[in-house]
């Protein structure tokens, strides 16, 4: 009996595997057959040379990089808050933080073009001209688009790094020696919440780089747009692109699985796209 | 600035404030998620006057936005169903068939990179493998004189969409029922062997009545996924499949719908499915916890 389990077992491991793999396999073979009749890496050689592609890996990267600075900034203040003073708002918070999930990105987007096409008033005030008008102003609306993206993932994060330390006694006995919120804040917790800060950060550049929805509406220079325009008149580039993304997020999943080993791994996991 | 000294009146006074610490986060929440979405339920209740109406949700009703809804509900329920039943069955044999560990390692980290392989380069892999001058394709025509576009198949289609998004969401599924199959205490097999129980009786009477809400959970997550999924969509098809993203998209590059207020009845279409499957999905995790971990 045992032999038949492990028969099975390994039947959908193995199927698995094919289904896995033939995409990426036949991908890979495709990228190096540009020069007929030999392999090479003449098509890699194509994608790097095109100086649009360091410029939208350069945008994406650093959009990416905003956005985890900006979420850091917003959710780990807020979760802080949350466990130590305020336990009673922990449902509204974390209703909002779920929010994205219902949201797509697609009508997100909709929904930002809608009210941000036109300048931000507050009853006769004008605070703001039409953010999507400048190149900053849709800068500024991208990243905290990818901010509302990566919310779900990153304040889950945040708040497990939290349970999992004593933040009320960290707390008072950084105030005992005489710290203030900030010090608090960036000398006492951050440090402690390392590990999983760094899982969420990697998941949010997983999910921000080559991301299609939003740079596309918003009409950014990204990555995401870049490989797809490319695919419209190319053969070769666009499959050496694809590997080169699943690369990329394998690292990131890696250095996840590096950061976070022992810690009870689970499901790191983004959104639709 | 003391955390709590419970007692003196100043710090009662101070607690009532507290929750202006979390003022930044809810006018950021306020201006990027609430009032977008706030935007579009106010919009699909006005016709182009500006008048309030509630023609736009009538419209819904028109045949090319209802079969846009039915192509997407069924895409991310096919999807959900198949990527759930071969995800359990791939999550049941990375832990429970005894397979050795570093095939479990690998499987699950595979997995968790495949969940998150999705969009553009997903797309593209699947036209080079299936498209019509893929690789498998191409080689089951010349080698075994087999052309799968001839018998029907069309990647640019339902079929051909759904095998694509099930790359995603069959790893999904793997990545949480993984943990959920680990929940399985050892005692209650060992119960059931001693009452005399076979393995099929254990699996059929205790172990998937257990495991059922979570599985039907994560299948109500995984229809979610593929319902809201709109890049994939767009660079397999380049917006020829009438989903209700790609409608939702092409309506906002021009008024295709030619009424903005129906565009915004279709996005919130969208939110009340994906509200309701979301709630759905929490209630089913709260009956699951009851028995695993």
């Amino acid at each position: 009996m045992k032999k038949r389990t492990n028969f099975w077992g390994w039947f959908w491991v193995l199927l698995a595997m094919v289904y896995f793999l033939v995409p990426l396999v036949g991908t890979l073979e495709f990228s190096l057959e540009m020069l007929r009749g030999i392999r090479s890496f003449a098509a890699y050689q194509a994608v790097f040379d095109d100086p649009q592609f360091a410029e939208t890996f350069l945008f994406s990267n650093q959009m990416a990089l905003l956005t985890i600075i900006a979420s850091l900034a917003l959710f780990v203040p807020t979760a802080y808050w949350v466990h130590l003073r305020v336990p009673r708002w922990r449902p509204v918070v974390e209703f909002i933080t779920l929010m994205p999930f219902v949201i797509p990105a697609i009508v997100l987007v909709f929904g930002m073009i809608k009210i941000y096409k036109n300048p931000v008033v507050i009853g006769p005030v004008m605070l703001l001209q039409a953010p999507t008008n400048s190149v900053l102003g849709t800068n500024a609306l991208l990243v905290a688009g990818y901010v509302v993206l990566a919310m779900p993932y990153m304040y889950r994060a945040v708040d497990t790094g939290l349970r999992a330390m004593d933040v009320r006694t960290l707390t008072e006995a950084a105030q005992s020696l005489g710290a203030g919120w900030f010090t608090i804040i960036v000398r006492v917790i951050l440090p402690n919440l390392r590990a999983a800060l760094l899982s969420g950060a990697l998941l949010t550049f997983a999910i921000v780089v080559g991301e299609l929805t939003l740079a596309n509406f918003l009409d950014r220079p990204a990555f995401g747009p870049y490989l797809w325009l490319l695919g419209q008149h190319r053969a070769y580039e666009p499959a050496a692109l694809s590997i080169i993304s699943f690369g990329l997020t394998w690292a990131a999943l890696g250095m996840i699985y590096l950061v976070s080993r022992g810690r009870g791994g689970q499901a790191q996991v983004a959104g639709a796209r | 600035m003391a955390v709590s000294t419970a007692g003196s009146p100043s710090v009662s006074r101070r607690l009532s404030l507290a929750w202006l610490g979390l003022l930044p986060f809810f006018l950021f929440a306020f201006a990027f998620l609430i009032a977008p979405a706030a935007s579009l339920l106010i919009g699909s209740f006005r016709d182009s006057q500006g008048a309030l109406t509630f023609q736009n949700f009538l419209d819904l009703s028109t045949p090319s936005i209802r079969n846009a809804y039915w192509l997407s509900i069924r895409v991310s329920a096919v999807t959900a169903v198949v990527g759930g039943v071969f995800g359990f069955l791939l999550a049941y044999a990375v832990t429970q068939a005894g397979l050795p560990v570093w095939v479990r390692t690998g499987l699950i980290t595979f997995c968790g990179v495949a969940s998150n392989f999705a969009g553009v380069p997903l797309a593209f892999a699947f036209i080079r493998v299936l498209g019509r001058a893929g690789v498998i394709s191409q080689m089951l025509k010349n080698d075994a004189g087999v052309d799968i576009y001839q018998l029907g198949f069309n990647l640019y289609s339902f079929e051909g969409l759904s095998l694509t998004y099930l790359y995603f969401q069959f790893p999904l599924m793997v990545l949480i029922m993984a943990p959920a199959l680990d929940g399985l205490k050892r005692e209650w097999r060992e119960a059931s062997a001693n009452l005399g129980a076979t393995s099929l009786q254990y699996w059929r009477l205790i172990a998937l009545p257990i495991l059922m809400p979570s599985i039907l959970g994560t299948m109500i997550l995984l229809f979610g996924n593929a319902f809201g999924a709109y890049a994939t969509a767009f660079a397999l098809t380049g917006g020829s499949l009438n989903l209700v993203t790609i409608q939702i998209g092409a309506q906002m590059r021009g008024d295709v719908l030619h009424n903005p207020g129906l565009g915004y009845a279709l996005a919130l279409g969208m939110v009340v499915i994906m509200g309701v499957a979301l709630g759905l999905y929490i209630w089913l995790q709260r009956i699951s916890e009851r028995w695993l971990r």
